[in-house]
């Protein structure tokens, strides 16, 4: 069954998400990779503002190609969200409650989700053409220097993603690999 | 001497770099169908559909099938008799891959020093790879390649006595360790032999072969179907969600090398292998 979310993510939305659940998100999320959660976790130690209110907001690790002529965005599909890892406990300390990636997160990140009550989404890599058809505005809000790295604002309409980690602790990967492994 | 016109080298170069990234070859296509049949997880099921229709509107709409149109890889094989007129090899190349990464609306991925950072406006330098070969032709394969395979990817330099074994573990174990980050199903390219920087070499060399293509030496081949078995009984799957299929190809080259090493490397490179070839 998949199930229809919105944004921003309440206390409630994150309780009754569970790993291995299909999510169709709905409203505003934010673009940040690499140099961008370095600034933001800059912005947050300097005690200065972020340039979007993260309290129950969701970050998706992406830096899509150049919108052509006549399209919002350019294909947009996940960067892999390890690399984010050092940066996004604090994140989830001030309040963010979902991330959108790729691939496994460490030890520290998962304790996070955990204490902070949020979810980590997988969206499949590779499938970026596909899942452009689902944003539907774009703009840059901050460090527009960065290039594909800068932080947009996005209007998602049923934007396609699978529960990894939800905050109870399950591990859709650690699952599913070990249900198919027969080594 | 034939002569080959720089323009015409770089509008080549251009060209390869917007359909590379718009165009996922037919053997992907077809080994992504086949892993749809043997698949068993549901989750694996949706998402190799998921792969199949994106890859079918980039096509279709001539965007990029992944955001990430990668690090410009060319690998030119130069005729002995063939000059460029109207400037250098290089720069052709080099200001081709400018122009399909400007003009295709690819994403410019590279930055100018790996410590500052400053992102190079234009996706180049590229990386260039050039063989001299006989005859007055020049043939040009230009290779995107996205970075999160790329992480994943390791040189190690085994001991002659670590043998065909030693080898094979390395293999798998960098696929295990890689576990969902580089976009899996991944094709595998892996190096034995050469010298240390060779053999790196060899293993993303490797990823231009054909998915369902044969090695030539039956001694590889059967190495290579048995690496391909024991990597999807991983369980990793697609997107290491869980699944059967963790791997379309495993590829290997092989290179002689010193009586006292035995160099191997495992570059990784996600479903989206992408590469295409001209011949001028």
């Amino acid at each position: 069954m998949v199930k229809k979310i919105t944004t921003p993510l309440t206390e409630e939305t994150v309780a009754g998400l569970h790993a291995g659940d299909s999510v169709l998100i709905t409203g505003t999320i934010y673009t940040g990779r690499d140099l961008a959660h370095k600034e933001l976790v800059d912005a947050i130690e300097a005690g200065k503002d972020l340039p979007f209110d993260p309290h129950g907001a969701i970050i998706y690790y992406v830096g899509p190609s150049p919108a052509p002529p006549g399209k919002p965005i350019g294909s947009a599909g996940p960067t892999t969200s390890y690399r984010m890892d050092s940066f996004a406990p604090l994140l989830m300390e001030k309040g963010l409650k979902g991330m959108i990636g790729k691939g496994n997160r460490t030890q520290p990140v998962l304790d996070a989700m955990k204490k902070y009550r949020a979810v980590y989404f997988a969206a499949v890599g590779g499938a970026a053409a596909l899942i452009a058809k689902s944003i539907k505005d774009a703009r840059v809000i901050a460090y527009e220097d960065l290039g594909p790295e800068a932080v947009r604002e996005l209007k998602v309409e049923d934007f396609p993603a699978i529960v990894v980690n939800d905050m109870y602790g399950e591990d859709l990967y650690e699952k599913g690999m070990a249900e198919y492994r027969r080594e | 001497m034939r002569e080959i016109a720089f323009d015409t080298v770089k509008d080549a170069v251009a060209k390869l770099c917007m359909d590379a990234n718009y165009d996922i070859g037919d053997d992907i296509i077809a080994a992504l169908k086949h892993g749809l049949e043997i698949e068993e997880s549901e989750t694996g099921k949706d998402i190799l559909k998921q792969i199949l229709k994106n890859n079918e509107i980039a096509h279709d709409e001539r965007v990029p099938s992944c955001q990430d149109t990668g690090f410009a890889v060319v690998w030119v094989e130069i005729g002995s008799g063939v000059t460029i007129a109207g400037g250098e090899l290089n720069d052709a190349i080099s200001q081709g891959v400018a122009k399909g990464y400007t003009d295709g609306y690819l994403r410019k991925s590279i930055v100018e020093d790996p410590l500052r950072r400053k992102n190079t406006g234009d996706n180049t330098p590229p990386i260039i790879y050039i063989d001299i070969v006989p005859g007055d032709q020049l043939k040009i394969t230009v290779q995107p390649k996205g970075g999160g395979a790329e992480n994943m990817s390791e040189v190690k330099m085994l001991t002659p006595a670590a043998g065909a074994e030693g080898f094979k573990d390395f293999v798998v174990d960098r696929v295990r360790r890689s576990k969902a980050n580089p976009c899996p199903p991944v094709i595998v390219g892996a190096a034995i032999g050469g010298t240390f920087e060779k053999c790196a070499m060899n293993a993303k060399k490797a990823q231009l072969r054909k998915v369902g293509s044969v090695h030539p030496d039956p001694f590889y081949a059967d190495m290579e179907k048995e690496l391909l078995e024991r990597i999807n009984k991983l369980g990793i799957g697609p997107q290491g969600l869980g699944g059967r299929v963790t791997a379309l190809a495993v590829f290997i080259e092989a290179f002689p090398c010193h009586i006292a090493t035995m160099p191997t490397a495992v570059n990784m490179c996600c479903h989206a292998s992408r590469h295409k070839t001209v011949v001028l």
